[in-house]
């Protein structure tokens, strides 16, 4: 049986765990491609600047890591909290 | 083998393919018709989406656009990825969870009203036919230049395969299909990028050439390409030409739109559990990254050989640039599409390719003789000569051709049935004939496949003046109209029909209109474009591209005020809310 108090974390877990890694998806892409590209290209990465190895390589990749992970650890909490769909 | 039997052998060959995936898929129910039975495997699915979201655009000229734009061009890579983030963590496990068919059947189902779905059909409806006339204009040029067909034959051909096997299959003749045309053109695209990065800098990976040396040279390929389009008045490729606050909303409006796209949501419909959305998202991802992440490589490479092609010596040097009897054969060969076109402004008998807008250089470039820009290059040269470029072997270029004409159909096909399943399953069955049976809804379902088939087929014909604002229009649509209206629905529950209706409408026509304005889309003939498109012009100095950002604002908050200053929705609708929350029936 699943009560309403272990509905409510359960929602309020997967609200935490959204803006976390929605956080990081902003960071990467509108932060270090976009808005501070300039300061990161200042940096090298292997024969790139760092701010335009984001943009075109770095946030495509951790855009599928995120998704992979947030899809990792829902699929845990939903175990957790017995909301598993049959 | 001639070059021009190899290709039809090819492309035949992939053909019968499709058609015969369609015939073993074929659909017997609604459920299948419309969202393959709820039975796909996530990984599977995440190769038909990926198939589904990369259309001949992405295919043929995002390398391209890439090439000529340097870091500029970074906003539809990330945009056209960066929206699956979204979709996955926002969108696709709710939408699954809810469990009918379609997108405005959502809509219509959460806000308990007839209007809201009407108005996310129309939306539907705009975004998909906009999307699907760029698709079958790509679809006869693919054939027109690879299988040297008029256009409208090719569209023909192109329309007579896409009927048997989306009319036929629906969704799940569609998604196996879309599997193969995965497999060929992700082969297609990758094979000369391989060959290309390996020439130039001895690596084979064409992720990790992009920042490598350039090979018995101890120079770093991108340090080598800025500065030598720098040296011919163009802007360094690693660096931004656009302002800041136009490529911030760009990016987001692109990413956002991509998670209101409906043929990408319908594919979420189609796994079996809640849990396999979610990762299906991943997957789709991860299949279109390997393109993604290899048209920026290919792009810069190219460009790279096609300076190096024409500046043959010191800028400025009388012997510097090829004379243009010696230029190279795969010149000769797109010269005769128009692709690259040649313009001897000087009468030198050489080819100068230069930045003549650059006022500063353009001074300069006089004293040497220069009287302007000679060369015009089309974006799409990037990719489609790249295997004559680095000499590949004549199935090469064949297989690209393959390529071309998958990617183009995959993403057809996918347009194709969210449009008739609007048609059929929203306004026929879910408006005028509720009590219609299973076997005529998908006689219905199939009819009106058909009757968009012909209708794309004509706008790819004919095209309208908007084909070109393709992506203004309808990334800037979805990312105002149904992404914000979906979002809102899942996540808050105080959220009424009346808000959902205004916050759409708002968001919808804001959007609209500006794109309209600045660039001209339907009301051409009463003088639109009313306002040069400069950034001077432009509000907050975002362009008709990224204005899609504040209509998703406008929707929110419109939807927030009205919803709060209105009636709660039923108990009926906050149960359903709770239920797509959940994984778990309760």
């Amino acid at each position: 049986m699943v009560n309403n108090e272990s509905k409510k974390k359960y929602w309020k877990d997967n609200i935490k765990l959204v803006c976390s890694c929605l956080l990081i998806w902003f960071l990467v892409s509108l932060g270090f491609s976009v808005l501070l590209v300039d300061i990161l290209n200042s940096f090298s990465f292997f024969g790139f600047k760092l701010g335009f190895w984001f943009a075109q390589q770095g946030s495509v990749i951790t855009f599928i890591i995120i998704i992979f992970f947030y899809a990792y650890k829902m699929n845990k909490l939903d175990k957790k909290y017995n909301l598993e769909e049959e | 083998m001639d070059l021009k039997t190899l290709t039809y052998l090819i492309v035949g060959l992939s053909f019968v393919i499709y058609i015969a995936i369609a015939i073993w898929a074929k659909a017997s129910t609604t459920g299948e018709f419309y969202v393959a039975g709820k039975g796909v495997n996530p990984v599977i699915n995440g190769m038909a989406t990926a198939a589904d979201w990369m259309s001949a655009a992405s295919f043929i000229s995002m390398a391209g656009v890439i090439a000529l734009l340097g870091y500029d061009g970074s906003v539809y890579l990330m945009g056209w990825s960066g929206g699956f983030v979204l979709l996955a963590l926002l969108i696709a496990p709710y939408l699954r969870k809810f469990g009918k068919f379609t997108v405005p059947e959502f809509i219509g189902d959460r806000f308990e009203s007839k209007l809201a779905k009407i108005v996310a059909v129309i939306c539907l409806i705009f975004i998909s036919f906009t999307y699907i006339a760029g698709q079958m204009r790509g679809v006869g040029i693919v054939f027109s230049r690879f299988l040297e067909v008029p256009i409208g034959v090719g569209l023909i051909i192109g329309m007579s395969v896409v009927f048997i096997y989306a009319v036929l299959g629906g969704m799940k003749g569609i998604t196996y299909t879309q599997v193969a045309q995965y497999c060929v053109l992700i082969f297609a695209y990758t094979v000369p990028a391989i060959f290309i990065a390996f020439q130039l800098t001895g690596i084979a990976v064409p992720q990790v050439a992009f920042g490598a040396q350039i090979k018995n040279e101890s120079i770093f390929l991108l340090q080598k390409l800025d500065q030598i389009v720098t040296s011919l008045g163009f802007n360094e490729y690693t660096s931004s030409s656009r302002g800041m606050i136009d490529t911030f909303c760009i990016t987001a409006a692109l990413m956002i739109g991509t998670a209101g796209m409906p043929h990408v949501l319908v594919r979420f419909f189609t796994v079996p559990k809640v849990k396999d959305a979610r990762n299906s998202v991943g997957w789709a991802l991860l299949f279109i990254s390997i393109l993604y992440l290899t048209a920026p490589a290919v792009g810069s490479m190219a460009r790279l050989n096609l300076i190096e092609t024409i500046q043959i010596g010191q800028v400025g040097e009388a012997e510097g640039n090829i004379t243009y009897a010696e230029r190279p054969n795969w010149f000769k060969t797109w010269e005769q599409t128009g692709l690259l076109e040649f313009n001897d402004l000087n009468n030198d008998g050489r080819i100068q390719y230069y930045y003549d807008a650059n006022p500063e250089f353009s001074e300069q470039a006089k004293s040497f003789g220069w009287e302007g820009n000679e060369l015009s290059v089309d974006p799409d040269i990037m990719v489609l000569a790249n295997p004559e470029i680095a000499n590949l072997p004549n199935w090469v270029i064949a297989l690209i051709a393959a390529g071309g004409i998958a990617a183009a159909l995959s993403t057809a096909a996918g347009l194709l049935l969210v449009i008739s399943a609007a048609i059929s399953h929203d306004l026929l069955k879910g408006l005028l004939i509720p009590k219609i049976s299973e076997k005529n809804e998908l006689l219905a379902g199939r009819i009106a496949a058909t009757f968009t088939i012909f209708i794309a087929g004509l706008l790819g014909y004919y095209p309208p003046a908007f084909v070109a604002q393709v992506v203004a229009f309808a990334f800037g649509l979805a990312a105002a109209s149904l992404f914000p209206t979906i979002l809102l629905g899942i996540f808050n529950k105080r959220v009424n029909y009346q808000g959902a209706i205004s916050g759409m409408i708002v968001g919808l026509m804001f959007t609209y209109l500006y794109i309209e304005s600045y660039k001209g889309l339907f009301l051409r003939w009463i003088g639109s474009p009313w306002f040069e498109n400069t950034t001077e012009n432009w509000l907050f100095g975002i362009s008709p591209e990224g204005i899609g950002v504040i209509g998703l604002l406008l929707n929110i908050s419109i939807t927030l005020i009205v919803s709060y200053s209105t009636k709660p929705p039923s108990e009926s609708a906050i149960a359903l809310v709770d239920k797509i929350r959940y994984p778990k029936n309760i």
